[in-house]
């Protein structure tokens, strides 16, 4: 059944018991990010790390409120960007987005998407790709700010 | 058409259902098409289409210029959808129902015009708005009856105050005599909340209105597609409505307003079709409805929209509002009994239309509306354009049934088993 592509278990065990849920007050910067079509939002908040000549994505927090796949994904997002070099995790969003913009077609790398390679499912349902890539696109935005760039809305994929 | 049983006020849907080859379709890999989501848009049937397909066959050209026979015909055609949507709202001069693209469209006019008439002559006076003038809106407000007056009083200086809401999902009216005051250039409300199905006193806040000589406009997007209304009985000056609501082709709406309130009106949009004389120092506009549809207007939707018009009349504006009524109250019940769920809105269904939202613990709307859709089920979900709305009950979005003549009591029981199938698939029951 189509639906169980979607709600793959992995995406309704981070949806229950989220990680790194919470604000935490250590940060560099931090954006907020809505979905105008169903008032889903998150914030997320990130602080960076440029102690042995590499950025690395120190702590990320966020809080959030929506529905399973946006709750799900801030979670993966943040396990999987936490303490990685900057260029990793900015090349894991990259990755996920390509995914979510598939429709389908693309086969996840699990090796780089780990747990957000579940998500593959969402990717077939348009109204659902913003509620996947919402705390992703805030932490784009949150850890460009961090690195004292302006971040450009327009790079985000219209859904 | 159709036969009605009195006994329960339900249409004969079968007989309707087979003028709309939508609804025969399947989804979601052979599912029935289980529609209910006339609120965000209605399905049209095989009349409409037809209307619209002859149109273009047969009479096609620009109305209101040309001087020949196909210009001739498509003027009669768009005038005569006028005359007959006119009457079904019971104005007797079709001349006070203008074409617009949509309701939204149709508040905008009017809140353009206002803010325009500070640059027009004096027989606009009665528009002029400004610092120390007031609007007066409600909290349950489509943002199409909301964000134009918003941005009506930052152009002009005047101020916006909204009437609140009960816990119950009815206008607060406790303080109306504090809001309502000589201040009050225009007092803009919904006929029928699109979430909610609350249907306000527009009457008596109408009368109050008049008393401190304020216009009053009513949204009615959510209720002329669903019950008879005549804008004789309701009092109010300005009505608009959407076509694509009401069995009619998208890109049609109307304005209706009192004819010495449109006479004195500045116009929104301009260019051709809408003026007297134009000279390169300035032009003159024609009289309404013209001087308010600038540009080669929608034509064969007008068409569309008075075929509508034809086949709601065919069933009885007052046989759909007890079919609905009929529908709305065996959701309700059915809804409220189930655990877990909670209806936003009056749980009665007495001044209240068929729009029924709810909220469903422990699982997001988005989540509710995957799972329906996953059976066939069509819902909206979302703030469904009223966010205030919901911010007032303290959530952020619902799921949102909404009924038209075709619907059943089995498109009700499909609903409220695909609901226990979403708190069960999501471990929540």
């Amino acid at each position: 059944m189509l639906l169980e592509s979607m709600y793959q278990e992995i995406i309704l065990d981070h949806y229950r018991n989220p990680h790194h849920k919470g604000l935490r007050e250590r940060y560099d910067a931090e954006a907020h990010h809505v979905n105008p079509v169903c008032g889903d939002e998150v914030t997320v908040r990130v602080a960076l790390d440029r102690s042995n000549g590499e950025v690395t994505v120190a702590e990320v927090s966020y809080d959030s409120l929506g529905c399973s796949i946006s709750q799900a994904s801030a979670s993966v997002m943040a396990d999987l960007v936490i303490g990685k070099p900057l260029d990793d995790a900015l090349a894991i969003e990259k990755e996920f987005l390509a995914l979510m913009q598939s429709r389908g077609r693309l086969e996840p790398n699990e090796d780089v998407l780990e747990d957000a390679a579940a998500f593959a499912g969402v990717s077939k349902y348009p109204a659902r790709i913003k509620c996947a890539l919402l705390a992703w696109m805030a932490w784009k935005d949150a850890t460009i700010q961090a690195t004292g760039a302006r971040y450009d809305p327009s790079e985000e994929p219209a859904s | 058409m159709t036969i009605t049983e009195p006994a329960k006020g339900l249409l004969d849907i079968e007989a309707i259902r087979a003028d709309f080859p939508i609804l025969s379709r399947k989804v979601r890999g052979g599912r029935r098409l289980v529609y209910l989501d006339s609120g965000a848009t209605s399905q049209k049937p095989r009349q409409v289409l037809d209307a619209e397909r002859e149109f273009y066959e047969t009479h096609n050209a620009a109305v209101h210029r040309g001087a020949h026979q196909l210009a001739e015909e498509a003027t009669d055609a768009y005038e005569g959808a006028r005359a007959k949507i006119a009457d079904f709202i019971g104005v007797g001069d079709p001349s006070e129902v203008v074409y617009t693209k949509n309701a939204t469209e149709a508040i905008n006019l009017v809140a353009y015009a206002m803010s325009n008439a500070a640059t027009a002559g004096p027989e606009a006076e009665r528009f002029r708005i400004g610092p120390g003038d007031e609007v007066l809106v409600t909290e349950m407000e489509h943002h199409a009856n909301l964000v134009p007056w918003q941005q009506l009083c930052q152009r002009t200086g005047a101020t916006l105050r909204w009437i609140g809401l009960t816990d119950e999902g009815r206008l607060d009216l406790s303080d109306l005599d504090e809001l309502l005051t000589e201040r009050t250039k225009i007092v803009a409300l919904s006929h029928q909340s699109n979430v909610l199905g609350t249907v306000p006193p527009v009457a008596e806040i109408t009368r109050r209105a008049h008393e401190v000589g304020a216009l009053v406009l009513i949204d009615a997007a959510q209720s002329v597609p669903h019950q008879p209304v005549d804008v004789r009985d309701l009092g109010v000056d300005f009505l608009v409505f959407s076509g694509h609501k009401m069995l009619g082709p998208s890109g049609i709406g109307v304005l209706w307003g009192r004819r010495g309130l449109l006479e004195a009106m500045p116009p929104f949009l301009t260019g051709g079709s809408m003026i007297e004389v134009v000279r390169m120092e300035g032009s003159t506009f024609l009289p309404p409805p013209q001087r308010f549809e600038a540009g080669v207007p929608m034509t064969a939707q007008t068409v569309g929209l008075a075929a509508a018009v034809d086949y709601l009349s065919g069933v009885g504006m007052g046989c759909v509002a007890a079919h609905e009524h009929a529908l709305t109250s065996y959701a309700l019940e059915q809804l409220s009994v189930l655990p877990g769920v909670r209806i936003v809105g009056p749980a009665d269904s007495s001044a209240r239309g068929g729009a029924v939202s709810f909220v469903v613990d422990g699982v997001h709307p988005h989540d509710v509306g995957q799972i329906l859709d996953e059976l066939g089920i069509a819902v909206r979900v979302g703030h469904h354009c009223a966010w205030p709305l919901h911010r007032r009950y303290g959530i952020v979005a619902t799921t949102r049934a909404t009924f038209y003549l075709y619907n059943g009591l089995a498109d009700v029981d499909e609903l409220v088993g695909g609901v226990r199938h979403a708190q069960r698939f999501f471990g929540t029951v």
